[in-house]
């Protein structure tokens, strides 16, 4: 098999595994990660447990990583290279925390839920690349 | 089963799919990223079919367990419009969302990462805390 049939197929593949995941976890409803975030008010924590068992999983697989000169079908990782903690990664996230919040969504939830047909979700998803484009704009050749 | 171990099933294949694109492909499967780069016109081929994986997950759920996720979205529209401009410049800025900061960046013990995780974290508790607070 060639390897950028491979890639696609494998990344078809895991982003498959990806939003199935995010469905099993209760993580694309808004409501349950508001739930979550409402640490002063009904508190749920369950959602703690999609980030411990994510976070596990993916440190084995980093660690496998790490022994391997290659990806199985890439030449090279590509791996983010920044190290600094900036005022655009602060910034960035605290606004990112605040649209969070507002509407308990999160990119990954906010595409994986368009197949589920409620009217909210791609005006949420347009707003999201709006807000992409927007910062794409302003701060080009920026952090990414 | 209660409401943990789904979160902790769904926490571990959102984990192993992250894994396995990094060992097969060699990305981060950050999906702020993702999204961003097929935006700005880096048409990797690759980054289109995880989203329409991403986009597929919850439809073989529905098949699995015959019946579709539980989503329930009580915010109003024009809210969810400020939500989504805020995350999608946010996420640019601050270079990743719950997934290549919150999964990828932590299992990869980045500071960088850590600290986003803990900012975004303390901001989505305090504008959860004022919408309640304003009973919203």
């Amino acid at each position: 098999m060639n390897n950028q049939l491979a890639r696609i197929l494998s990344a078809l593949a895991c982003g498959t595994v990806f939003g199935f995941g995010l469905a099993l976890s209760g993580m694309l409803n808004p409501v349950r990660v508001q739930g979550f975030l409402d640490l002063f008010g009904a508190w749920d924590p369950s959602l703690a447990f999609v980030l411990g068992g994510a976070v596990i999983v993916a440190f084995i697989g980093v660690t496998l990583a790490r022994r391997l000169k290659h990806p199985i079908f890439e030449w090279t990782f590509y791996l983010p290279t920044t190290k600094r903690i900036d005022k655009p990664l602060l910034f960035g996230s605290a606004i990112f925390g605040i649209g969070w919040g507002l509407g308990g969504l999160c990119p990954g939830p906010a595409i994986a839920s368009l197949s589920l047909g409620l009217w909210q979700t791609p005006l949420f998803v347009l707003a999201m690349a709006i807000g992409m484009v927007i910062h794409d704009r302003f701060y080009k050749g920026g952090s990414r | 089963m209660s409401s943990y171990w789904y979160s902790l099933a769904g926490g571990l294949l959102i984990g192993l799919s992250a894994a396995l694109l990094l060992l097969l492909n060699g990305r981060i499967a950050g999906i702020s990223g993702i999204i961003g780069r097929l935006l700005g016109g880096d048409h990797l081929p690759a980054n289109g079919a995880f989203l329409i994986g991403l986009i597929l997950g919850p439809l073989v759920f529905k098949v699995f367990f015959g019946h579709a996720p539980d989503v329930t979205i009580t915010e109003p529209w024009p809210l969810l419009i400020v939500a989504g401009l805020l995350v999608g410049f946010g996420t640019r800025l601050g270079s990743g969302c719950t997934s290549g900061h919150g999964v990828l960046g932590l299992a990869r013990l980045s500071p960088r990462s850590f600290a986003a995780v803990v900012t975004f974290l303390i901001a989505g508790i305090l504008t959860v805390f004022l919408l309640r607070k304003f009973g919203l």
